[in-house]
Formats: C-alpha cells, structure tokens, sequence
C-alpha cells in the first residue's frame, strides 16, 4: 500500500489545494474550543432526532450513530461534471443491461458477456423474464460506490441498484453542517442536496403503472428494527408518502391496497426497501413475515410498480461488475467515462493463480457479500487470515473476486488526537424514471481507525458533509 | 380528511395512551405519597391491603406481579417496581418505553418536534432514571415525568396538523385520562380509614385534599367553591363539571367530539357508546352518584370506557378486512 495516498485537502504537508482554501481558512480561524463544542452539540442532536442505526450481531434493537465528522469532503466544480457524466452512463448502461437479460438478451448473444455468469447467476431472477416494466426502468435509485486513489482519479468500487441506502445521512449531514456553521455557508457558493426527495418523488411518480395520472406512492419498510429504518421513515416523511409495513398492505384481484382507518386505500408504486427474497411469500421465501402475499401477481400484472425492481441485482453483482465497460460500449457505443477496478474474476484459472500468488497484495471479496462484510483486505491481514481465505478460494473460487488494494484518497477527519487523515469514499445517488438525475453531493464515508479501508458503518465507519461547489 | 393507516392509528392512539398513563401513574404515586405522610395507623391485623402504599397496585392491577417480585408491601419496593422496573409494563420507564417505540414506528406521522421531545424523554429515563431518582428525591421526580408530559402535549398542539394522525392522539389521550382519573379517584374508596370515627375528621379531610392536589385539582376547588374540601364536591368536580380539564365529563366531551370528526355511518355502535357515556356525565346529578356509591358508579364508568377502547379498535386500529 502506498503510504502517500491522494489527499483531498492537501498536495503535500501545509499546501492547501485550492477548492480548500477558504475552508482551511476558516479552520485556521476557527477557536478549538468553539469547534469542540460544536462537534459535541452535533452528536446530541443526532442522539435526540433518533438518527441510529441498528448492527446486526448486536442486542436486538441497539442503536447506534454513525459518526459525523465535520471536515467536509469538498469537490470542486469540473470534477463534478465528469463525475456526474460518468455515473449518469454508467446507470443508463445498467438499466439497458437489466432490461435486456429479461427480455432478448442480446448482450449474451452478442457474446459481450459470458451468458452463464449471467443466466447461472443467483441473482438473476427468471421470474422477471419477458416482464415489462415501467419506461425499462429497474434501477430507479443507485448507489455508486466510487473511491479515488493513485493520483486522484476516480474509481467506480461498487453499483448498489438493490435497496441502496445513506441518502437519509447525506441531507441529515448538511441539516447538520448548515446549523453548527452557518458562516461557511454564507460565503461558500456550495451546491444544494436538500431537494433530493422532491426529486425522488417526482421520480417515482413517473414510473406508475400505465394509465395512472397521480400515482399513489408508498415507502415498504420491514419494520422499526430494520438497521436502515430510519431512512425509510425519513425518506417517506420528506416525500409526504406513507410509510407501509407488509402488514399494511393486502393485494385483492391483482391491485395492492393500504388497509386505512376508512377502508382499503390503493397505491401503484412501492418504494421498497425490502429485499427481494421477502417481498412476497407466494413467490419468493415462504417464511417471509414482511412481505405481501400476491404482491409479485399484481407487480406481473402491471397494476403495481415496484422500485427498485425485482432482480437488479444481476446487475451489481461482484461477477458481473468487471463488465459494466463492455455494456456502455456495447449499448451506448460510447467509451466508459468512469473506471472500473481490475478485477480478477477467481473462477479463471489465470487469475486464481496470480490471486493467490498476491493475496498479501490483494483485497478479495465474496461475490455476493455486501456491508463490508466477508472480506479480505490483504495488506492488513495476518498470515492466519489469508491461510483461510486461500481454503475458501480454493474450495469454491466461484464465490470470489480479487482487486488490487488501492491506496483510497484520505481527508482531514477529527479524531481523538486532533486532526489527522483518513480514508474516505462516496456514494452519490442517481435517480432513473422518465430521465436519469442525480443531485450534486452524496454519501462521503470516512474509515476511522488509522489505516483501515473499510468504510462500512456496521464496521465502525463515520460520515461527512459533502460539498460540491458551484462553477 | 386523508385516511390513515389502521397500524399508524393504532400506533398514534397507544403511543398516546402510555404517555398519559405514565403522567397518571405519576399523579397516583404522588397522592399516595401525600397520603402515607399523614398521621395513620390501621389497628387491625390483617388489613395491610389497605395500607396506602398498596393502593398503587391494586389501582392499576398490578398486585399479583408485585409480590411476585417483593416479599412484602414497601413505599421503597413500591416506589421502584411502579418508577423505574422494566418488567412491569404500568411502570413509567415502561410507559414511557412503549410511547417511545410507537412514536418510532411511525415517526413520519408525527413531527419531528414531538419525536425528538418524545425520545429525549426516553434518553433521560433510561439514562439517568436511577439517578435522577436518587438525588431528586420521588417528588421532583413525578414532577418532572408530569412536566415532560405537558410538555409533549404542548409540542403536539403546536405543531401537529390537525389530521387523522391528531385526533387519534387526542382520542387515546382522553380515553386514557378518562380511566386514570376514575382509578386515581375510586383510591379514596381503598384507603381506610383507621376508624368509622375518623370519617370527616382531620385525617379524611387531607385524604380528599391530597387526592385533588394530585389531579391539579385543589386551586380549582378552592375557585370554585370557596369552602371547605367535601366529598361531595370532590365528586362533582371530577366526574361532572365539564370545565375541568381532568374530570371525566371533559374527557368525554373530548373523546365524543373527536368520534364526531372521524366517524362515518359505520360506526353506529361505536358512536351510541361514547355518545351514551356522555350523555350519562352531561345529564348526570352528584345526588344519584352519591346514593349509587362512588365506588360502585367509577367501576360501571370503568367497565364501560374499556368497552369504549374496544369498539374504537375494532372500527379503527385493527379491523378485520
């Protein structure tokens, strides 16, 4: 690992670069105290508005807070609109792929991309094949995982297109920052995230079922003990939408039904944030207790739109993921403007054998894991840890992916011992209905424990504000 | 007005109830408290149920589960199991627990002004309950569970849209209300008196004084009929006047105007009980309630706003369609 990565604040110790200097100003500025004071303020009203999560593992309904740093991550203007470009590219292509392996399939019969990675994968859901969906949209709202390294360029890690989530803590994390300094934002021209459910909702209510003028939307949440349900209560409450559990609904002659104090009420889209498998009992687990029985029937009938749909995650996959610069090019004949990760797909012998040859040098990741659980990051692990994954590799290669362990770009965080550099990512939020949007900004994340690469709040990470400033 | 969600309703209407009961729960322990001060001693063997420090638990049915836990009747052990024990869902920390979570799990049909002052309630309890027992002492601590409850009261009608959501709060509140006030009352009827000889004397009249201090009852009192404190009265003023906010005619003043808004043409058997029970307090006369006996009329009303929550549950909170 390099022990000089990108860091976003400064080219070399004391040089500020240049879209930081007024806030290193003001920093410099700024009495310790005040500060200290303020980062203290900032953790009891996160504490008192309720904005926890929940860690699975741990007593059930602990909650906890994410840590808010507040050092924001700043980006300036121009590489923003490269940034925005290449997620906007990067999500059509997804979207053109997810609606082509349930339907033609052209992609696989093209050859572009093997069709048993595909067609063999436990994400692909035949259930979804031939469907039709609302304007071919199946991953209305993604969440890009992108990280910088080398010398600063950007990296796509990750296309979330299932139930993505932070987007809660990104506008919580500017509520946050605008109260504590409003200064900053007086004479900062930083671009607004705050009208992100508006657009989430005008999003939604694009992709009603056909024929519907004003769609009634509703928020699926799997109840007050899901680690995200703030988010979802959060995102409903901002929407002006009802927040539903699989209780509330019932599905009568194909059309889903919110059971109210003055009868059944009907709604045509769900914003779900329920994962596939527990959607329905009648189509998918059998045990699920948050689900709907008949929701699939009537989502088949086309009489209820579901967001995302069901089966994008085909499209995220960790196997999938090396070809998403081949489905640019091959739907939008266009050259990818984001890169991908090199990634080495295990289940090559090739690649098995360089992997395992480098696993001090390598990250590996279980195709299917997420949270960043189930992972190996090479670098920091001890001889005993790599013995162990090389066993699992070994037995079931198709389950891994091995990448080269970047050097994430690091920016000033406050830590116990003051401020010191850590390593962060981001996850901006890119909506898809009638057109593809995305506001500027999304999720900075920042690993807390010096060195660590792992982001991931269930695995002690914090967040940032994140800046995107004007032209 | 927009339809609600029968979990968001049934939700909002317990959420409202717990924060209400833990007020009242606060109120019973208050003039238990004031009680056990007074001079007293019950001569005879065998009646340590009607010591005061029982009548918490009989008054809210949690005797059994009590002894369950404690070897014997104790202010202390009193005091603890109905404050802060977690396993006695009447006690306050529970009460104030169950609301937190309902609020929660439907926190987008609240303001965020009434869940942040809901959860920093909670924060507080489970935090620092002990502790702020411990050094407060249990008055300023009742005091406090009674001032976080007026003060979530004021952060909802200040900044509630006055929606389905509102009136179902409203509608739990006063049910709620409606039963504490009748069960804090009938606790005149438990505590007895160390003899017949003592009926009107000194140690009955701050009995009845206590019981109204605890339902902020006394300053009217004194308002209203500038005399000295009788049983009758006492009566009169919490069960039929209707400009006392906790008397239970006001309470089902609320509870039948709010079934006003929300009732349609199905709900025939629920609006004939609340509109009964009101007509019963509204054309009431303390004579017959008198002759009837107190205690006897508080159980039949009792009896009858537990059939009222039934009905509303049925129609609203979980109906079988």
């Amino acid at each position: 690992m390099s022990s000089h990565p990108f860091d976003e604040m400064s080219v070399a110790a004391g040089v500020i670069r240049p879209h930081y200097r007024a806030f290193a100003d003001w920093l410099e500025r700024t009495d310790g105290a005040r500060i200290a004071q303020k980062r203290d303020e900032a953790e009891r009203a996160f504490h008192r508005v309720g904005i926890t999560f929940a860690v699975y593992g741990e007593d059930a309904g602990t909650e906890r807070l994410i840590p808010f740093d507040i050092v924001p991550r700043i980006i300036p203007a121009d590489e923003w609109r490269i940034l925005e470009a290449g997620l906007k590219q990067r999500v059509r292509a997804l979207n053109l792929f997810l609606a082509d392996v349930y339907h033609d399939q052209k992609i696989l019969k093209a050859g572009a991309i093997p069709a048993e990675r595909v067609l063999g994968n436990t994400q692909y859901r035949r259930e979804m094949s031939g469907m039709d969906v609302p304007g071919g949209i199946y991953a209305h709202i993604a969440g890009v995982d992108l990280v910088r390294a080398g010398a600063g360029e950007y990296y796509v890690l990750e296309d979330n297109l299932r139930v993505p989530s932070g987007v809660s803590y990104m506008l919580e994390n500017r509520r946050m920052m605008m109260r504590l300094f409003p200064e900053l934002f007086a004479t900062r021209s930083i671009r607004p995230v705050q009208h992100y459910p508006d657009m989430l909702l005008e999003n939604l209510r694009g992709v009603g079922p056909k024929g519907e003028e004003a769609p009634t939307v509703a928020v699926l949440t799997p109840g007050a003990y899901n680690s995200a349900y703030y988010e979802h209560a959060f995102l409903a409450q901002q929407m002006g939408v009802e927040l539903v559990e699989g209780q509330d609904l019932m599905v009568q002659n194909d059309t889903v039904y919110m059971r109210t104090t003055r009868g059944p009420r009907r709604v045509h889209v769900i914003y779900r944030r329920v994962d596939d498998d527990f959607l329905d009992p009648l189509a998918f687990r059998p045990d699920s207790m948050l689900g709907v029985p008949g929701l699939f029937a009537a989502y088949r009938a086309g009489r209820v739109t579901l967001a995302n749909a069901i089966g994008t995650g085909v499209a995220d996959d960790k196997s999938i993921y090396p070809f998403v610069p081949d489905m640019i090019k091959y739907y939008l004949a266009e050259d990818p403007i984001l890169n991908n990760v090199p990634t080495f797909m295990l289940y090559k012998p090739k690649d098995r054998e360089y992997a395992l040859a480098n696993l001090d040098k390598l990250v590996v990741k279980e195709v299917h894991g997420s949270g960043g659980y189930g992972m190996l990051v090479g670098p920091a692990c001890t001889a005993a840890e790599r013995e162990e994954f090389r066993r699992r590799i070994v037995a079931e290669p198709d389950k891994y992916i091995a990448q080269p362990t970047l050097a994430l770009s690091t920016c000033p965080t406050f830590v116990e011992s003051g401020l010191a550099p850590r390593h962060i990512d981001l996850r901006p939020y890119v909506l898809s209905g009638t057109d593809v949007d995305l506001v500027p900004g999304g999720l900075t994340r920042v690993a807390l424990r010096a060195g660590s690469l792992v982001v991931n709040s269930s695995q002690g990470g914090g967040t940032k504000d994140t800046w995107v400033l004007a032209e | 007005m927009a339809a609600l969600l029968c979990r968001t309703a049934n939700e909002l209407f317990w959420m409202a109830r717990h924060i209400e009961r833990a007020e009242n729960t606060a109120r019973l322990l208050d003039v238990t408290y004031r009680t056990s001060l007074l001079p007293y001693h019950i001569q005879e063997p065998g009646l340590a149920w009607a010591e005061p420090w029982s009548v918490p638990l009989i008054s809210t049915g949690v005797a059994t589960p009590y002894y369950k836990h404690y070897p014997e009747l104790a202010a202390e052990s009193v005091l603890k199991f109905m404050i802060m024990d977690e396993e006695n869902p009447s006690s306050i920390y529970c009460c104030l627990r169950a609301a937190r979570e309902s609020a929660r799990s439907v926190r987008g049909a609240i303001t965020s002004e009434m869940y942040e002052d809901l959860n920093s309630a909670w924060i507080a309890i489970r935090e620092n309950g002990h502790e702020r027992l411990r050094s407060q002492g249990v008055s300023e601590f009742l005091d406090w569970v009674k001032m976080r409850s007026h003060l979530f009261r004021g952060v909802t009608f200040g900044t509630m849209l006055r929606d389905e959501a509102y009136h179902f709060i409203r509608l739990g509140t006063h049910i709620e209300r409606a039963d504490n006030t009748a069960r804090i009352l009938d606790t005149k009827y438990h505590i007895l008196l160390p003899s017949a000889a003592d009926i009107g004397g000194a140690v009955d009249y701050y009995q009845w004084a206590s019981l109204l201090q605890s339902l902020s009852g006394f300053e009217s009192y004194r308002k209203i009929y500038s005399d000295l404190i009788s049983p009758r009265r006492v009566a009169e003023l919490l069960v039929l006047r209707d400009d006392m906010p906790r008397s239970l005619h006001s309470c089902l003043n609320f509870i039948d105007d709010t079934l006003e808004l929300l009732c349609d043409d199905n709900s025939r058997e629920l609006r004939r009980q609340a509109g009964e029970l009101h007509a019963r307090l509204h054309y009431g006369k303390t004579e017959e309630i008198i002759r009837f006996g107190l205690h006897e009329y508080l159980m039949d009303f009792l009896a009858r706003v537990s059939s009222l929550g039934g009905e509303i549950s049925r129609r609203f909170l979980v109906p079988a369609y």
